[in-house]
């Protein structure tokens, strides 16, 4: 064990944090893609161009939300325990709606009936839409605490209701993920098809990144004025085995914003977001959707990191019993586990992203209504 | 205390969507070979046919994958949603083999899959050969993980429990990966799974051949399958499932249970071929016994004794009574009396905590329990035996039978004299289920003998559940049960749909339909 427990666990944050921002680059792509096709897309032709610059990479894409699960279940297992039984309801509408997608890439297009594949078109959107609102969703209630605590035997006891999770400052941060993650999707289509779809997807960019930018500055402003963090007032050492049950917290106006006092340079996260929201507008109005995907990959990580700094070292806040809280300190696997994941993931993630853009440099180019008609290999 | 009902509910759920799953699994196991089979002799002998076959079985695969995709979602999601005190107490373990598995089978197979259907033009022969052959490693990568996280469910090894943290935790990934019930498990469900994918094509190409349409196309994909599927069920048969059996007390009480073993006979053990298991009366009616033969299966030996299921409730009540001492010094040391005594006596009796945890069904405090419940406790540390009886018979008989199947189909296809042996082809369409049966029951007979532990030895069932209320687990079995059956309907008719239009729905030209239409 070459690493620090200590150390180990700081690296986890940030693991899993790749692998979200992996899972909303790629995946949210795909999901984005969704929000926009019975919109975009005006006839059947249209249509499959736009899934069929997903068709090739969907499921791949998929496998970030499936690693960055099952990555939280190995090194969190805490959190994974608390928050896909707490948030069940919002799990399963998660999960239902994940259900239209593989069949409906797999199965839409193999039959040439209207009705049928205007149906999978729907079910397309409900797989891209409702994942890419509730995952906003879920992080606007970690950040407001979930009323969560944890028994003698630190089995946890969610005590709210699905329909509390559905509060305004939740639903604020579901447009954010929605709009950002649509915005993406657009701008890859842009990047990947040419014609009509290309110039038409850029009045959507322009509106989708501005209600982003809105919302995102809002649910800001919002966590400065009126939101109470979370404040660790005592814990065991950094590298104690893990007992969420060993620290007292408090709840605090403007705690969330101390870490960026005390790490300015954490501010840039932010700004990240902003700029890269910002600039994916103008590079898709000035016709560089390529810069455009860059930037606008760069605005998602910038988001996804000012919530997790935010938090930090909060994962999952209880606001019923703040002490239950779990923490990147506590919530963490041994430090046996740590370490073989750690190194799985060293090992793997470089292979996975070499094949992975291998796939995508052999499956490039623009893609048009035309080829459509005549492709033997396309959905 | 849990909901009984919600309880009862979770794992009527978890059974169902996984035995939904297990559909779908083995056929990609299986077919994903057979298509690197065909691709191979295609990149190797340059016959166009060959490549038909791989397109229009890698058809049939895609609409089943497809499903596959779906359902796993379900699996990974389940863990948190519905067993989410399992998920605490034992994700230590647990989770490293399934967050492996996304990173080095998950991503591999997905990956690959989509550049196996829609690649053909973008990829040189070679090279969608080597992403075929990606796809058939992934996803028998994936199985591997799996059945590692279930082979220490059944075998709990290479992990501890630590009071601080109140969890399972490893302490060696190398004999979690090297656990003998998983490696055999492993070998057993995928070479099972192979089975499956051999008797799909088989049985389709039987009925190409009886109805006389595409007969070069049907005799190379039957001849393919009858090779692969003749070695794949010797596989299943010689290396079953039995040889993991006399690993650790579950698997051993399992054995006893399937084969409704009351009593600890002198081995060499005989096998009950037939009889009524009698839970109450712990015996069995009208049996009736193949000397010699269990002690054989079992323990590939004649002077190992195959244990009855008497003397393990009798020595399960002796662990509980441990257990509950157990309990009482974990009490201690989460209470902070950290002394050296308290936790002395907690590591002497650690090893039966998870017997100690059995009494919660009966009492929460689990040291006040009264005799009688020490006593229902222990009579209730086994799985109930008659459906675990027929189950494993089940599953045996199918897999004779499939013995029997490929044997005579490798036979008369060698001879090749198959298209003549009508029987044998109208045996081969209508045994197409076969193979699932065998499955489903088989992984019933794992799961199932496998109660009243979530982990051997080590989680009861009922307490892994999460803190859900009925009515939690009322909305998600509606939700599945509806997605689920109106998903089937769909897959079964695009399956019927596309297996008896055939290779004409390539649009080649070549084939039957277009032929006649020409």
């Amino acid at each position: 064990m070459i690493l620090d427990y200590e150390i180990l666990k700081l690296i986890w944050w940030l693991f899993v944090g790749v692998l979200l921002i992996g899972f909303a680059i790629t995946d949210g792509m795909d999901m984005g893609v969704g929000n926009l096709l019975p919109f975009l897309g005006k006839n059947d032709d249209e249509r499959r161009v736009m899934i069929n610059t997903v068709g090739p990479h969907w499921d791949g894409n998929q496998v970030w939300l499936i690693t960055a699960g099952g990555a939280i279940f190995a090194a969190w297992p805490a959190v994974y325990a608390a928050a896909f039984s707490g948030f069940y309801v919002a799990m399963l509408l998660v999960l239902f709606a994940l259900f239209f997608r593989p069949v409906g890439f797999d199965y839409r297009s193999k039959l040439g009936d209207e009705r049928w594949r205007k149906a999978w078109d729907w079910g397309l959107f409900a797989g891209g839409a409702i994942p890419s609102l509730v995952f906003g969703v879920a992080f606007g209630n970690l950040i407001l605490g979930v009323p969560f605590h944890l028994d003698e035997l630190l089995r946890a006891h969610y005590t709210g209701s699905f329909f509390a999770l559905l509060n305004p400052f939740a639903l604020l941060a579901g447009i954010v993920s929605f709009s950002l993650l649509t915005m993406h999707g657009g701008i890859w289509l842009q990047m990947r098809t040419a014609g009509d779809i290309a110039d038409r997807v850029i009045d959507y960019i322009q509106w989708t990144g501005i209600v982003a930018m809105a919302a995102f500055a809002l649910a800001g402003l919002w966590l400065m004025l009126g939101i109470d963090g979370y404040s660790i007032i005592s814990q065991p050492a950094y590298d104690a085995l893990p007992n969420p049950l060993a620290k007292t917290v408090a709840i605090k106006a403007g705690a969330w914003l101390q870490n960026y006092h005390d790490y300015p340079l954490s501010i840039t996260f932010p700004l990240l977001g902003f700029g890269g929201i910002a600039l994916t507008i103008l590079l898709s109005k000035a016709n560089r959707p390529g810069w455009g995907f860059f930037t606008s990959s760069l605005g998602i990580t910038g988001v996804i990191m000012t919530a997790g700094t935010s938090l930090f070292p909060f994962i999952m806040p209880s606001s019923s019993q703040p002490g239950s809280s779990l923490t990147i300190w506590d919530a963490a696997s041994s430090h046996l586990t740590l370490t073989v994941m750690f190194w799985a993931v060293v090992i793997f993630l470089p292979i996975v992203i070499g094949y992975t853009i291998w796939n995508y440099r052999k499956m490039w180019g623009k893609l048009t209504v035309e080829e459509m008609q005549d492709r033997f290999s396309a959905y | 205390m849990l909901d009984p009902t919600m309880i009862e509910l979770s794992r009527w759920q978890f059974a169902l969507t996984a035995l939904y799953h297990f559909l779908f699994v083995p056929l990609t196991l299986g077919i994903t070979w057979i298509l690197v089979i065909m691709e191979s002799v295609y990149v190797m002998t340059g016959k166009e046919i060959y490549r038909d076959m791989t397109k229009f079985w890698g058809k049939l695969f895609g609409i089943n994958f497809a499903l596959g995709v779906t359902t796993g979602l379900t699996m990974e999601f389940q863990f948190g949603t519905n067993w989410s005190y399992y998920s605490h107490y034992v994700g230590d373990v647990f989770g490293a083999p399934l967050a492996i598995e996304g990173l080095m089978a998950f991503f591999l197979e997905s990956t690959f899959v989509g550049m196996f259907f829609l690649g053909w033009e973008r990829l040189s022969k070679r090279q969608h050969l080597m992403v075929t052959f990606l796809t058939a490693l992934g996803t028998n990568l994936s199985a591997l993980w799996i059945l590692v996280a279930n082979g220490w469910m059944q075998n709990p090894i290479g992990s501890e429990f630590s009071y601080e943290t109140m969890r399972m935790e490893m302490t060696s990934f190398v004999d979690l990966v090297l656990n003998p019930v998983a490696q055999v498990k492993f070998i057993h469900t995928v070479a099972a799974g192979y089975v499956a994918g051999s008797m799909f094509v088989l049985g389709i190409s039987a009925y190409y051949i009886l109805k006389g349409r595409d007969l070069g196309f049907a005799k190379r994909s039957f001849s393919v399958a009858a090779g692969f599927g003749l070695a794949s069920i010797l596989s299943v048969i010689v290396l079953g499932d039995e040889s993991g059996y006399e690993l650790g007390d579950v698997q051993k009480t399992k054995l006893a249970a399937l084969e409704s073993e009351w009593v600890t006979h002198e081995p060499p053990a005989g096998f009950t071929l037939i009889g009524f298991p009698d839970q109450e009366a712990q015996e069995t009616h009208g049996e009736i016994k193949i000397p010699w033969a269990l002690g054989l299966i079992a323990t590939r030996s004649l002077d190992e004794e195959v244990t009855g299921l008497k003397d393990i409730i009798r020595d399960n009540e002796g662990r509980i009574r441990s257990g509950m001492v157990a309990y009482e010094y974990l009490q201690r040391l989460r209470a902070g009396e950290t002394t050296e005594d308290n936790k002395a006596m907690f590591e002497k009796h650690k090893q039966d905590l998870g017997y100690g945890l059995l009494l919660k069904a009966y009492t929460p405090n689990v040291v006040d329990a009264t005799e009688e419940q020490i006593k229902l406790a222990a009579k209730n540390s086994i799985p109930e035996v008659a459906p675990l009886f027929w189950t494993f018979r089940i599953m045996v008989a199918a897999g004779f039978t499939l013995l029997f199947i490929f044997a005579m189909a490798f036979y008369y296809n060698a001879r090749r004299v198959i298209e003549k042996k009508r029987w044998l082809l109208k045996l081969a369409l209508w045994s197409i289920p076969l193979p699932w049966i065998a499955i489903e029951t088989g992984w019933f007979v794992a799961e199932f003998g496998r109660q009243p532990w979530a982990i051997g030895e080590v989680l009861p069932t009922f307490l892994a559940t999460s803190s859900l209320t009925t009515n939690d687990l009322i909305f998600s079995m509606v939700g599945f049960i509806g997605f689920y059956t109106f998903l089937l309907i769909i897959e079964m008719w695009l399956m019927f749909h596309f297996a008896r239009k055939g290779p004409s729905s390539l649009h080649t030209g070549r084939y039957h339909f277009e032929k006649a239409e020409a």
